[in-house]
């Protein structure tokens, strides 16, 4: 399979602070690919370098062969990526539709004067426009909410309403850092299906940052271990479940996950 | 859809226009100081003179930028009303000397005459800045950032009019002090004793500052305090006591600088604070901002620049009553060094999340 | 349990007292005590000075009452009423000490308006054995304080507003009475009945009293049938209702001038220029987030372009009519926009505030200067602005001679107004438009997450300046109408102090609402203009206003997301209908 985005030797530095080292990265088209890692592993400013916030100090990124690692975030979600952020990062004080409604923004295309002049093609493009928001809108299933002030909504409305603005922009790549936060089992499981048809319906790519264990077990095709920002392993989630090193990564130093421990134990039943 | 030939002219436009200010600024100094020296319109014992009282009225504005300095340090905030305070130092410091030179306390003890104005103007700067404090900032220190920086402009505009219902509109004229006339020349440069006082004044102010933010435990509780506010509080320190040290030591500090502006200028009124208030955050900002002596530095870079400025380039550009344009030099400092470099010449503290 | 921990209710009365003494001292000291009590509220019964006073012990008295049901574990009315009376008399005793000290202390020496007439108004004439006046007065008005939400919500209310009807009649009494008069003979008949030459008289102050009390207890008992059988009505109805409403303030607003006479008709224009200023600022601060406090220098521009375009005076450059001069101020504003937006928009936050602050500063600093004075005429500024002509305007013959106008010249306040309101509409209605485009969302989007909206495919550069140059493009519009109004310019009239006002005024209103704009221009020009008493502390008004919004309303009076959710209300009830 073709891989969307390359990222090869990728390092980003905070002064002293090496948060990305030398990673190297692929994800093949129209999968659902993890990056999971120990808190501060590097994996939301790998995040950043993919979406421009950050700039990588070496290495270089290719989206569908194009670099894009000294490209703009506004360049970059043009080329077709999207995110969605660890802490919900919604327009508090615009309304659901209007969140989503700004992911438009690049599909529009009204120049100031025409829109204070109302010409027929932007009354037409807005038609066009909200009629497509309330369409993202029911896809999450947020008919109805569409007037509500993002802040209003409740928290796993807010995530859903994040990835309907991400969704807006159409990308080819989406980005979700961490989804699943905040979520009881319930949830989570629906948002496993909810991923898998952004797959499967759209087409889109996902890259995910997860925590829980369960989800990315139960929805990768290829996970990627990031620790003190540096690679430690690679592969499917059976193979990095028995991973040594992914294992001393995360029970080394204390800092545990449940989830980790459960998904192992599931893993050693079935092979048991 | 990659971007589109307007968007690339755009950010042609930006960098070209960036780096034309850059020149332009350059080249109009540059050229400006050749014609200047060339003409040879002025001795160097006058431009000694320039940098003198450019070093007297940078260490004022040092003594201000401690202030702007200590409050963004600890806050991440614009004191706004700071120059305002600055006022309210020299207003008090106005009504002692006023009386002390009406019982002819001054003539007959010319250095208690002088320390004492300072001193109340120093204890009521800070009790107003502690008032100003207590009901404008505090209550905001955790909404969003416009939000405190407006109530600033508020604070700066009541304690500006307020001022003006106490004091009237009209200028006040500082009383004479005898034992500051005159001054001494030095290999032909005339310096007055003023000057002189104002410089070793605003030295040892700045000297104190310093020992008292490096050595002692309110000055160490204020660093930790500026590093993180949370972490500081985890390990016993009372936040608020010591964020209302720093408001109360930064504005004792631009009341002393308000009784040493009223010593070299000799007149106050209401409206006094704003122009220093703003080359004082100018001096913060070029020594970068949160840096106690980069605030030191800036401030006499500011001064000393701003003496000579409009002798060394503006008239050799061939602009008419330069001196006019003083402030223009101040001002567009201002705006270059937040443009260019938002860290100042000292400081790396700021990074550019912070700003 | 808890009573140990709380403090006692008296206590707590005589600090609300003590803080109340203190305001009421800062009142006397800055000198607005002395200045209201030239204007009466009602005539020969009490001034404005005194009323102000009365109305801070008064809300001491409640303040203190309700800090009581808080405090007591079974309040009652007497112990409420107790912490009234001590909080009202500490207030009375601060200033009675005040007034015992000053005959001892010569206060004057410090405090300019620690003067024989401020002690004459604080003891009613009486002289120092009048202090005793002001506790007792002090104790009534703080009991009455605190009797207040002992009164049942049907009478209480309508009292309330019938108070703040007479103050603020009072406030507006002698314009009220210079209008009335001017309608002939009748009106001056009703005037001098209604208003002495300084507040209401008796009988005035009764009638309104009465009548405002009876709307108000009218209101609060059918005003909710009123409102259903309006929301009840056919669509049509409602339409209709919409229809004669808009009417009705067009007349007022097309007849104004010529009934209220030239001094209102100038207010008004200078308020309508403040809302164009602010719709500008609107943009750049309330929907994009920028903070720009030289927001005055495109204001500058506009007022000089025009200026320099149109004036026969010695600094006229081309000598072109008003209305070719307007387009192309409002072209330059916008270019100047781009030109001082460009490097700034890299700047972020608070530090954008005070970079546009030095901008605004260079501006006027260079147009006052000898520098560029054959240019923009230095500190003697720019004069003989040619007033706008509807009509032929005859060829420009010699300098300072206005050229001739045939046709209807524009040329008081009064003409002046109908191309003010006319403007301050079709910019409000352009504000609104771009609001609902997808550059408002795009701006919204950056004041509420600059990175998120970056990440979502908005060039912040373009947005920005966009955003900068159009806001700039109205000041200066603004600033063209100003140039024409006076009839000069000068750059000392461009101070930071006007982008200060554009600031508050959109605070009060309301960040990024339209409505908000115009009601604090009203609330912050407008009122202050037509009020010498209140002109002389406007500025002390203005930092209070601010502080005291970001404190308690930082979303300000007419917040922008209450206004629109509303109207969705109003859209969803129009599709349940259909």
């Amino acid at each position: 399979m073709a891989s969307i985005l390359t990222a090869k030797k990728v390092t980003k530095r905070f002064g002293g602070l090496v948060a990305v080292n030398s990673v190297d990265f692929e994800i093949p088209e129209k999968s659902i690919v993890s990056i999971i890692g120990p808190n501060g592993a590097g994996k939301t400013t790998f995040f950043n370098c993919i979406t421009g916030f950050n700039k990588p100090d070496e290495g270089e990124i290719l989206f569908e062969g194009t670099p894009i690692q000294k490209l703009r975030p506004d360049q970059i979600s043009r080329l077709g990526i999207a995110r969605t952020y660890q802490n919900i990062r919604l327009f508090a004080e615009m309304t659901a539709l209007e969140n989503i409604l700004v992911g438009q923004h690049i599909f529009l295309h009204a120049s100031w004067l025409s829109a204070v002049l109302g010409t027929p093609n932007v009354v037409k493009e807005e038609q066009g426009a909200l009629d497509e928001a309330k369409r993202l809108l029911d896809f999450v299933d947020l008919t109805g909410h569409g007037d509500t002030l993002a802040r209003n909504l409740p928290y796993g409305a807010q995530r859903r309403l994040e990835i309907a603005r991400a969704l807006a922009t159409k990308p080819k790549l989406l980005l979700l850092d961490e989804p699943s936060a905040g979520m009881n089992p319930r949830e989570s499981e629906d948002l496993t299906v909810f991923i898998r048809r952004l797959r499967d319906a759209l087409g889109i790519t996902v890259l995910l940052i997860e925590h829980h264990m369960r989800v990315v077990m139960g929805i990768s095709e290829h996970i990627t271990v990031l620790d003190y920002g540096e690679k430690i392993a690679e592969g499917s989630p059976k193979e990095i479940q028995s991973n040594p090193r992914v294992i001393e990564a995360y029970l080394g130093r204390g800092a545990a996950t449940e989830g980790m421990e459960t998904a192992h134990e599931r893993h050693q039943k079935k092979a048991g | 859809m990659r971007t589109s030939f307007g968007e690339r002219m755009l950010d042609l436009v930006v960098t070209g226009f960036l780096w034309g200010i850059r020149i332009a600024i350059l080249l109009a100094i540059v050229i400006g100081t050749i014609v200047t020296v060339s003409k040879g319109h002025y001795t160097s014992e006058q431009w000694i003179g320039f940098v003198v009282f450019g070093v007297a009225q940078g260490a004022i504005y040092a003594l201000i930028a401690l202030g702007y300095t200590m409050v963004y340090g600890i806050l991440r905030m614009i004191n706004f009303a700071h120059g305002d305070i600055f006022m309210t130092g020299a207003f008090g410091a106005y009504f002692v000397a006023t009386w002390l030179n009406t019982i002819g306390f001054v003539d007959r003890n010319p250095f208690l005459g002088l320390l004492i104005p300072v001193l109340f103007a120093m204890i009521l700067a800070a009790a107003i800045a502690m008032l100003v404090e207590r009901i404008a900032y505090r209550p905001l220190r955790n909404a969003p950032r416009l939000v405190p920086l407006i109530s600033a402009i508020g604070a700066s505009f009541f304690l500006e009019y307020a001022f003006r219902g106490f004091f009237g509109p009209g200028k006040y004229a500082y009383p004479p002090i005898k034992a500051l006339d005159g001054g001494w020349t030095i290999f032909n440069v005339e310096i007055q004793k003023v000057q002189v006082l104002v410089v070793a004044a605003a030295a040892i102010m700045m000297a104190i500052l310093y020992f008292i933010v490096m050595y002692t435990k309110v000055g160490k509780a204020m660093r930790a305090v500026s590093e993180s506010q949370d972490t500081a509080a985890l390990m016993g320190i009372d936040v608020n006591r010591i964020i209302v040290s720093t408001f109360a030591l930064g504005a004792a500090m631009a009341g002393a600088a308000g009784v040493l502006f009223s010593l070299v200028y000799r007149q106050i009124d209401f409206f006094m604070g704003f122009t220093p208030g703003i080359k004082a955050f100018t001096a913060a900002v070029l020594g970068g901002i949160g840096n106690i002596p980069g605030a030191m530095v800036g401030g006499l870079v500011l001064g000393v620049f701003e003496s000579i400025g409009p002798s060394l380039f503006l008239e050799g550009l061939g602009i008419p009553r330069p001196y006019q344009l003083k402030d223009v030099i101040a001002y567009t400092m201002l705006v270059m060094i937040l443009l260019f470099r938002p860290s100042g010449i000292l400081g790396e503290r700021l990074s550019k999340k912070k700003a | 349990m808890n009573e140990i921990t709380k403090e006692n209710f008296l206590w707590s009365a005589l600090k609300i007292g003590l803080l109340g003494g203190a305001i009421a001292l800062f009142i006397c000291l800055i000198g607005m005590t002395e200045i209201f009590s030239k204007r009466a509220v009602i005539e020969k019964v009490i001034t404005l000075g005194q009323f102000v006073l009365l109305a801070i012990s008064v809300s001491c008295g409640l303040i203190a009452a309700r800090r009581t049901s808080q405090l007591l574990r079974s309040p009652s009315a007497f112990s409420g009423l107790t912490a009234g009376l001590v909080a009202g008399l500490t207030v009375g005793l601060v200033l009675a000490l005040f007034i015992l000290a000053g005959d001892k202390i010569n206060f004057r020496a410090v405090f300019l308006n620690a003067s024989p007439a401020l002690y004459k108004v604080l003891t009613f004439e009486k002289g120092i054995g009048g202090a005793w006046i002001l506790p007792a007065a002090g104790a009534i008005s703080g009991l009455l304080g605190a009797a207040f939400p002992l009164i049942p919500t049907s009478v209480r209310r309508p009292l309330f507003h019938a108070v703040l009807f007479l103050f603020f009649m009072a406030l507006f009494s002698g314009l009220f009475r210079v209008v009335i008069i001017n309608q002939g003979e009748k009106g001056e008949k009703i005037a001098k009945y209604l208003f002495g030459q300084t507040g209401m008289t008796v009988p005035g102050a009764s009638i309104f009293f009465v009548l405002v009390g009876a709307i108000s207890a009218f209101w609060s008992a059918f005003g909710k049938q009123i409102k259903t059988s309006a929301s009840n009505l056919p669509k049509g109805g409602k339409i209709g209702l919409r229809v004669v409403a808009i009417v009705i303030i067009g007349i007022i607003a097309l007849g104004l001038p010529r009934v209220s006479g030239p001094f209102i008709a100038q207010v008004i224009v200078i308020v309508a220029l403040y809302i164009l200023m602010g719709l500008g600022l609107n943009v750049t601060l309330g929907f994009a987030g920028l903070l720009d406090l030289g927001f005055v220098a495109f204001y500058a521009i506009g007022a000089y372009t025009v200026g320099l375009l149109t004036s026969y005076g010695p600094f006229g450059m081309q000598h072109i009519s008003f209305w070719a001069a307007v387009p192309i101020a409002v072209l330059v504003a916008m270019c100047a926009g781009f030109v001082l937006g460009l490097p700034v928009l890299g700047v972020r936050g608070d530090y954008l505030a005070i970079a546009t602050l030095g901008f605004g500063e260079i501006v006027r600093l260079l147009a006052g200067s000898d520098f560029l004075i054959n240019y923009f005429g230095g500190p003697q500024g720019v004069i003989g602005i040619q007033k706008p002509c509807i009509g032929v305007l005859e060829a420009f013959t010699k300098i300072d001679v206005p050229r001739m106008c045939r046709g209807i010249e524009l040329k008081d306040p009064q003409d002046i107004y109908y191309l003010a309101i006319f403007s301050a509409i079709l910019i409000a209605f352009v504000s609104w438009r771009l609001r609902e485009s997808r550059l408002g969302r795009a701006w919204m989007a950056i004041r509420e997450d600059e990175d998120v909206a970056e990440a979502l495919g908005i060039n912040l550069i373009q947005t920005k300046l966009l955003a900068y140059m159009l806001g700039a493009a109205m000041a200066g519009l603004g600033g063209a109408i100003f140039a024409t109004l006076i009839g000069s310019i000068f750059a000392s009239s461009m101070q930071l102090i006007v982008s200060i006002n554009v600031v508050a005024l959109i605070i009060v209103g309301g960040m990024g609402s339209i409505p908000g704009v115009i009601v604090g221009a009203i609330a912050l020009i407008g009122l202050p203009e037509l009020l010498r008493e209140v002109s002389e502390f406007r500025y002390l008004l203005y930092g209070a206003v601010l502080i005291i919004m970001m404190l308690v309303k930082p979303e300000g009076l007419w917040p922008s997301q209450a206004a629109k959710r509303e109207l969705h209300h109003l859209d969803a009830e129009a599709g349940t209908e259909l």
